[in-house]
């Protein structure tokens, strides 16, 4: 351990009180960067958190985090940070949903939850069963979308502003005045798991943990203005006339004159 | 009266109509962009629910996009109050995920300008609950410790609030050796007497104590179930501090006092407060006895930058200069929760890395989200005025609640 982050120990027989608080109920327990993590089986939830309460004592409920994993089968993930004020402990909870199937909220253990799962419902969309006030809390009032899943776009889809002339707040769709840029970093040198770009020759689409990469059709971009409608007058200028100029001049008078050396009395 | 009238009650009957009002989202005691929409009954609440996520800019999302050093300035603008302390968490959180070993000098300049961003913090705080409930002079001499606290702060790395100065591996810039004496001077002499002076005329003050003991009363139960940390949680009366149970950085060989809080009300979250600032003073004395002399930034070049003048000479330091600043560097796979110490509680980050230059995930833990939380149960019951009271004494940031 050469870092310097919150020093943890795991106390002594700590992993193996986890796993015998939760039974069967543990997928599977996880060991790394010195923290313990156990994954468990979303339907048993309560039951579980109930354990880690009050037989492991972790009193505490501090995060709630969601990670959204697109390729997964379950595709959410969602994580609980617990706290041990008395073992001076800190473990992760992590559990995996998706969109339809709802959390077992865990409120009635831990009131602090309501806002937790508030969030995670609000960014990602994950519903909990038993919240009593699963409202949006972070986005606007009448937002739609999730905005920490993967596939929303990091511009969002609206964008708001004060309209002078209404005298009122407009959304409007987003108008991106350059296209967002996105590099990819991932050196194709050292086996990059996707088609890079002109290499057509696999014929397979991009490969797993490929990095999305945006199109130039695919950003919104300005949309062509609509030409200024033509002057009433056409304006050409074929003849002096339409150019205003008035008359030639005399021929004599356009010519250049070429001015004379002055004589000098030496010669160079 | 004229709805008594339409409803025309029985003889005897009184109608009786709570009394929902809205307070902010721009009020000068909302602390930043807070809405509060309340239920009274004359001018007790009986309901309390705060809208927030006014100041929402999708942190998280952006540092997904981000390299793991272009994500760094985003934590400053969290928690505007505490600037450093939030950079504090996230490069502990991607140096666990590297296993980075610090320079010991380095580690000791972090804990500095930690505690020099709790005096910031809490000194702000302390003024903004004392100018809520009523006084005027204390918050003038307590911005007077703030702003020399910002002077420090740019003297080390050019910002007076947004300094982007912990860098994983390190800091940035190693700091003058005269900035450090006046640290010292002034600790010895300027802070503690502004602030003892601005602390005599509250304290023992009967109105400000008439507004504060006895409002909201946080049992230790309560705060333990409301995900409660920091000055909200010692106000309770649990002695839990990061700083001592899970040592970071140099804090192991700091010696210190954790103050606690014998009732739990408002008086007592304030009162540790202001002890908490009087052993930050003994912290930061400590750190410069004992800070040697020594690099401050980690030498491995696959993570922290060469210095500029060797970057003229030597074209390898140049190949990293340019690698660092354009790719950034790729952090193992892996998945860490880092919780420090801030001025304001436990606050974490959970950060999610897939192998690449950019985090995966970043779940920012604010302290604000819980304790916010738990103001509908300590204001029921108390008058409208009280209000501002319990939120001076939450300490509420918003750009780190909404993140």
């Amino acid at each position: 351990m050469s870092h310097s982050a919150p020093l943890i120990k795991t106390p002594e027989g700590a992993v193996a009180a986890i796993t015998a608080a939760l039974g069967a109920n543990l997928v599977h327990l996880e060991q790394a960067n010195g923290e313990v993590a156990v994954h468990i089986h979303r339907d048993s939830l309560v039951e579980s958190m109930i354990q880690l309460r009050d037989a492991c004592e972790y009193q505490q409920l501090m995060e709630m985090a969601g990670v959204d994993w697109p390729d997964r089968d379950p595709r959410f993930e969602i994580v609980y940070c617990l706290l041990s004020l008395t073992k001076n402990h800190r473990i992760r909870v992590h559990i995996a949903t998706n969109e339809e199937n709802p959390v077992p909220s865990v409120t009635g253990i831990w009131p602090v939850a309501g806002w937790l799962e508030r969030e995670v419902f609000d960014m990602y969309g994950v519903l909990f069963s038993g919240n009593p006030d699963l409202r949006r809390i972070l986005t606007d009032y009448g937002f739609s979308g999730h905005p920490q899943r993967k596939d929303f776009p990091l511009t969002g889809y609206v964008e708001l502003r004060y309209s002078e002339e209404e005298k009122r707040v407009k959304y409007e769709p987003v108008q991106l005045a350059q296209d967002f840029r996105n590099f990819d970093f991932l050196s194709p040198w050292e086996g990059a798991d996707y088609v890079l770009p002109g290499d057509e020759k696999t014929g397979e689409g991009p490969g797993k943990g490929a990095t999305q990469r945006m199109t130039a059709e695919e950003v919104k971009k300005d949309p062509v203005k609509p030409s200024s409608p033509p002057p009433p007058t056409p304006k050409t200028t074929d003849n002096t006339t339409q150019t205003g100029a008035g008359k030639a001049a005399n021929k004599e008078a356009v010519k250049r004159s070429v001015r004379k050396p002055k004589a000098t009395g030496d010669k160079a | 009266m004229s709805m008594q009238q339409d409803l025309a009650p029985t003889t005897g009957d009184e109608v009786i109509q709570n009394y929902t009002i809205n307070f902010g989202p721009q009020h000068p005691a909302a602390h930043g962009v807070l809405r509060l929409v309340m239920e009274l009954d004359g001018e007790i609440v009986e309901r309390l629910d705060p809208h927030i996520g006014l100041l929402h800019r999708g942190t998280e999302k952006l540092i997904e996009y981000k390299t793991y050093l272009q994500a760094l300035p985003y934590f400053d603008r969290l928690d505007y109050a505490s600037p450093m302390a939030m950079e504090h968490s996230y490069v502990l959180a991607v140096e666990k995920l590297l296993d980075l070993e610090v320079p010991i000098r380095a580690q000791y300049l972090r804990v500095l300008f930690a505690e020099l961003t709790r005096i910031k913090n809490h000194t702000l705080n302390i003024a903004h609950h004392i100018i809520d409930v009523g006084a005027m002079t204390p918050p003038l001499w307590l911005y007077e410790i703030r702003e020399d606290c910002m002077g420090f702060y740019e003297r080390a790395s050019g910002a007076r609030m947004h300094a982007a100065w912990f860098r994983p591996g390190g800091v940035h810039q190693d700091v003058p050796l005269k900035l450090l004496t006046d640290i010292a001077e002034w600790l010895d002499d300027r802070m503690p007497r502004l602030f003892e002076d601005a602390m005599s005329l509250v304290v023992d003050n009967r109105i400000f104590k008439q507004r504060n003991v006895d409002i909201a009363i946080v049992s230790k139960e309560d705060a333990i179930k409301w995900g409660f940390s920091g000055p909200m949680i010692r106000g309770a009366g649990i002695p839990w501090d990061i700083r001592k149970s899970q040592p970071y950085d140099v804090y192991a060989k700091m010696d210190f006092d954790i103050p606690v809080g014998t009732r739990g009300d408002c008086y007592d979250r304030f009162m540790v407060r202001v002890e908490e600032v009087r052993q930050s003073v003994r912290i930061m004395k400590q750190c410069l006895q004992q800070m040697p002399e020594g690099p401050v930034c980690s030498d491995d070049r696959k993570v922290s930058p060469p210095k500029r003048a060797e970057m003229k000479q030597s074209m390898e330091a140049l190949i990293h200069h340019f690698k660092l600043y354009t790719e950034g560097f790729k952090v193992p796979a892996g998945s860490v929760y880092v919780a420090t110490e801030s001025p304001k509680g436990e606050f974490g980050v959970y950060l999610v890395s897939d192998g690449t230059n950019k985090p995966y995930r970043c779940k920012i833990r604010p302290t604000a989200f819980s304790h916010l939380q738990a103001m509908d149960f300590m204001t029921r019951g108390h008058m409208l005025a009280d209000t501002t009271a319990i939120l001076g004494a939450l300490d509420i940031v918003f750009g780190e609640c909404d993140r």
